[in-house]
Formats: structure tokens, sequence, C-alpha cells
């Protein structure tokens, strides 16, 4: 297998983009990332992360549209989706197609547009990662998945609501700082505590925006991208895990086994240890889940992740940042777009073009983790600067 | 959900039906083809008795267009006496009464009217064992 490398990245803003097409969103995301870094690159082919195309935008068949408006006729390109997780499986397809020796180089673009339809009818299009028969059509939100999760954490481990603040409170404090985050406002406990509830114990502050955006990376054999190059990242690992798509069919619902399979297949291949990792793109999707990705990908112990982060150990100067550009919460969440958001902006840090005020100091190893559904699909990667 | 589908899921809806696995024993709702714990491919159906207690809940303040009219409301994750977990709406019950490990029972109720000329569908949802007012 040939190692891989990431040699440019782009992404265009998370917003609301109302007077923007799916397809032009996308396009925007791929140019900025096959131009990047002074470097035209042609890539052999193109996979497209995307949830919801069919059911907001009435249109499928996304890899050839976007091949076609980004003047690659002909090129190779298919969508990939794995509900909230499109973007994560897309990319570890392309770093497959380039391992494999199959192609010379490949692109992934991470696409949602969820401005298509009334927030209503996005919120039922979400729901579809859950499972349709036994929990959806029984008139169950995603939210209220994680709310039946968190509810369950707080009385095994004795918390109170109040205290997940901290977590949605480092997000939109590192969103400030990234303009192409879709929030730009900090908030306070009482604020916190006066937030819309949603599904209780989630509310409104808990919860990341859905949103429009596009994000993209180009990925090459490591030996082209030294060539081409001194400005690169290594993809050490990119490993799948996967669950039961209902949150009831599982052993223990409040454990995400998927995070830890994926996580320990990740450090595995990349032969490190958690002791390597500076930093964590994390899919705090709702509070809840930023508390159990930290413990099933092992950094902190079972029902420790509330203790943990009141330490400052996750804020953007401590000893393991999370969601250095906002996360889902702060960046927002454009579904099949966000494990690519992540992938970028992970890159960014250890190429250190990060906003100057989020640029961590020395950064050298970054995962990522992109989730699908409450937990069924997990994608875990960890990346490395050169130099 | 259009009727093809309401009538296939009837046994699930109306019986809580799931499947045993006739060589480990072990059960299963919804109804799988293979086993789980053994790998055997020998399920036969399993009606489950609709008892349980409450595992966790929520209540629901937004949602769906086609669930909107029943706000708030309601849901858990049950589990049942066998030891198998069931997500599904509550009934006959107030947010302030429900609580974790509560006895519940399942009821067939209505789970949402399809439109004003559409059909309705009914499905299991769970209430409490004892009254609580
Ligand atoms: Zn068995």
């Amino acid at each position: 297998m040939n190692k891989v490398a990431i040699v440019g990245t782009g992404q265009t803003p998370v917003r609301e983009h109302w007077e923007l097409p799916i397809r032009h969103l996308a396009v925007e995301a791929l140019l900025n990332a096959l131009n990047d870094n002074n470097h035209a690159v042609t890539p052999q082919s193109i996979y497209v992360g995307n949830m919801l195309s069919g059911a907001l935008s009435e249109q499928e068949h996304l890899g050839a549209l976007i091949a076609d408006y980004a003047a690659l006729e002909g090129t190779e390109a298919v969508k990939v989706e794995a509900a909230c997780a499109s973007g994560g499986a897309a990319f570890r397809q392309a770093v497959y197609a380039v391992a494999s020796g199959t192609v010379d180089s490949a692109a992934i673009v991470g696409v949602e547009k969820l401005t298509e339809m009334s927030g209503k009818n996005s919120s039922s299009a979400l729901a579809t990662a859950a499972d349709a028969d036994y929990e959806t059509s029984l008139g169950l939100s995603f939210v209220a998945i994680n709310a039946l999760i968190m509810r369950r954490y707080m009385y095994e481990y004795g918390y109170e609501k109040e205290d997940f603040a901290y977590f949605p409170a480092i997000a939109h404090n590192n969103a400030q700082q990234n303009p192409n985050a879709m929030f730009h406002f900090a908030f306070d406990k009482e604020q916190y505590r006066k937030s819309k509830m949603i599904a209780d114990p989630i509310n409104l502050l808990d919860s990341s925006p859905i949103a429009d955006g596009a994000a993209a990376a180009i990925v090459v054999p490591l030996e082209k991208a030294r060539k081409m190059t001194n400005k690169y990242v290594t993809v050490e690992a990119c490993e799948v895990g996967t669950d039961t798509l209902a949150l009831d069919n599982r052993k223990n619902p409040i454990y995400l086994k998927a995070v830890e399979r994926s996580t320990l297949k990740a450090i595995n291949t990349a032969g490190m240890n958690h002791k390597n990792i500076d930093f964590f793109e994390l899919h705090d999707a709702f509070s809840i889940i930023t508390s159990l990705s930290l413990e099933a990908s092992g950094f902190c112990r079972i029902g420790e992740a509330i203790k943990e982060v009141q330490t400052g150990r996750f804020n953007i100067d401590g000893q393991l940042p999370i969601t250095t550009h906002g996360g889902l919460k702060g960046r927002g969440h454009p579904v099949g777009a966000t494990g690519m958001y992540q992938i970028v902006e992970a890159v960014q840090q250890l190429m250190e073009t990060a906003p100057s005020a989020l640029q961590l100091d020395d950064a050298s190893v970054g995962m990522a983790q992109n989730i699908g559904g409450s937990g069924a699909t997990v994608i875990t990667t960890l990346l490395k600067r050169t130099g | 959900m259009d009727i093809p589908r309401y009538w296939r899921l009837r046994n699930q809806r109306y019986k809580l039906e799931g499947s045993r696995c006739k060589a480990c024993g072990k059960l299963f709702f919804p109804p799988r083809q293979i086993c789980t714990k053994c790998k055997k491919r020998e399920m036969e159906p399993y009606r489950f008795s609709g008892r349980g207690t409450i595992y966790s809940y929520t209540t629901v303040y937004q949602t769906s267009e086609r669930f909107e009219k029943q706000l708030p409301s309601i849901f858990a994750i049950v589990k049942l006496e066998e030891d198998v977990l069931v997500t599904a709406q509550l009934a006959d019950i107030q947010e302030w009464a429900v609580k974790i490990g509560m006895e519940v029972k399942m009821v067939v109720r209505k789970i949402y009217e399809e439109k004003q000329t559409g059909p309705i569908m009914y499905g299991y949802k769970f209430r409490p064992l004892i009254d609580v007012d």
C-alpha cells in the first residue's frame, strides 16, 4: 500500500447559503483545494460525501454532476453516503484508491445544502440516519434519540444538565476566531441555563446547527507529494467502525462502541498511542456526544469527560484541544460536509495556516473523528505534519 | 409512512413480535434473520409480554410536521422484562411523573394520522403499570 498525503484543502464558509445551489457549493470548495498551495492538480477520481441531496435538493447522482461543473468532464466520480459521516466515508474511499495505486490523485468534497427546504423538512430528512421502522416512524426525532442517551448518562454518572455547558462553550469560543464558522458569539452559564429546550435535557446550545457548506481535500501518494511541494500532511490512518443503527439495540446505549473500534484501529494502523495525539477534532453534534466520544476514544475514563473538561484540558491552550475551529456546534454542521471540514481544519493546524488565535504551537499529530447517526458509523483519521 | 409499510410492520406494531434464536435462546426486537450471539439462522417469532421499566426518557418540544400536533410528547427507552430494550412514546402520563425505573406496560394507541383523509396509524406505546395523576 502506498502512503498517502494531503496536498491541498478548500472550504466555503458554513452559512445559510440561500443563493447557492449544491453544485456551486461543492465546486467552490473543490476548486479551492485543487489550486491550494499554488499547484494545480487534476484528480483522477472524485469522491463526494453527501447525505441529503436526494431528500432536500431532489438531486442524486452528485458525482457526475460535480465533475461536470468543476470542468473535470469525464473524470471518475461517485457519491458516498454514511449519514453525518458521509464526508469521512468519502475521504476513506479516496485514501483507499490512492493507497492501492489504482489512481495517482483523488479529490474528496463533502457537501450539504440544508436550506433548500424548510427547517422541519430538513429535520425529518436528517432523522433518516436513525432506524426508520423502529425509531423515526414512531415520532422520534434525531435530537430525541440523543436526549435519551444524555438522560441516562446523567442518571448513571450523577451529572446535572448545567455540567454539559463546558463543551459548547469551548466550541463557541473557538468559532469566534474562525471566519468560516457559522457562529461568532460566546455565551455564559446563565444563557445556557435559559436556552430553549428541544428534547429535554438537550437545549438549543447543546445542538449543532444544520447549515450549508462544502469542504474538500486532495490526496496523492506520498512520493508524489514530496516531488510537488514541501507543504503536505500525511494520512497515518483512516479507519471505520460500525454499530447498530437503533440505539436500543446496543448492549450499552451510553457507550459508543464504534468510536472505540475505529479509534483503536486507527491508532494501531498508525503505530501510535494516545500520547502522540496533539489535538482532536471531534463530532460534537450534541454536548453529550462530546462526552461519549472522549470516553470511548480512550482520552477519558468512562463517565469522567465532564470532570476533565472543567480542568481546561480541552481548551485551545489545553493539553488536548478539541473542536479547534469551533466544531459542529460553533463552525456548524453541514451534515455530509462535516467530516471534510474536520480534516481541512486538522490540516490547517498541521500546516500552520489556522487563524492565528486558534493556531496550536508545534502540533504534529491531529485526530479527526466523524460520526454518523447516533454512533452507528465512526471514521477516525490520524494526520501528521511533515518536517 | 404509507400503507404497504404499515401493513408489513403490523405484527411488531400491534403484538410486539420479535424473534427468538432456537439455538441459543437469545431474544430480539425487532425480528432478525441471524442471531448476533451464536450466528445461527434458526429464528422463530417471539411475542414479548409488553411489561417493562423505563431505562431513559425525554420530553420533546420540537419535531417534524407529522408529529407536531402531539407536542410536547414523551419518549422512552423501555427495558422489557425479557431484558430487551425498545423505544416508544409514553401515554397517560405527565412529564413530572416519569422516572427511570418506573414500571410500564405496552398499549396500542394512535401513532399519527396522515393528513385529514389519510390512514390512521396505530402501534405500541407504553403507559404506567399503576396510574399516576
Ligand atoms: Zn443464537
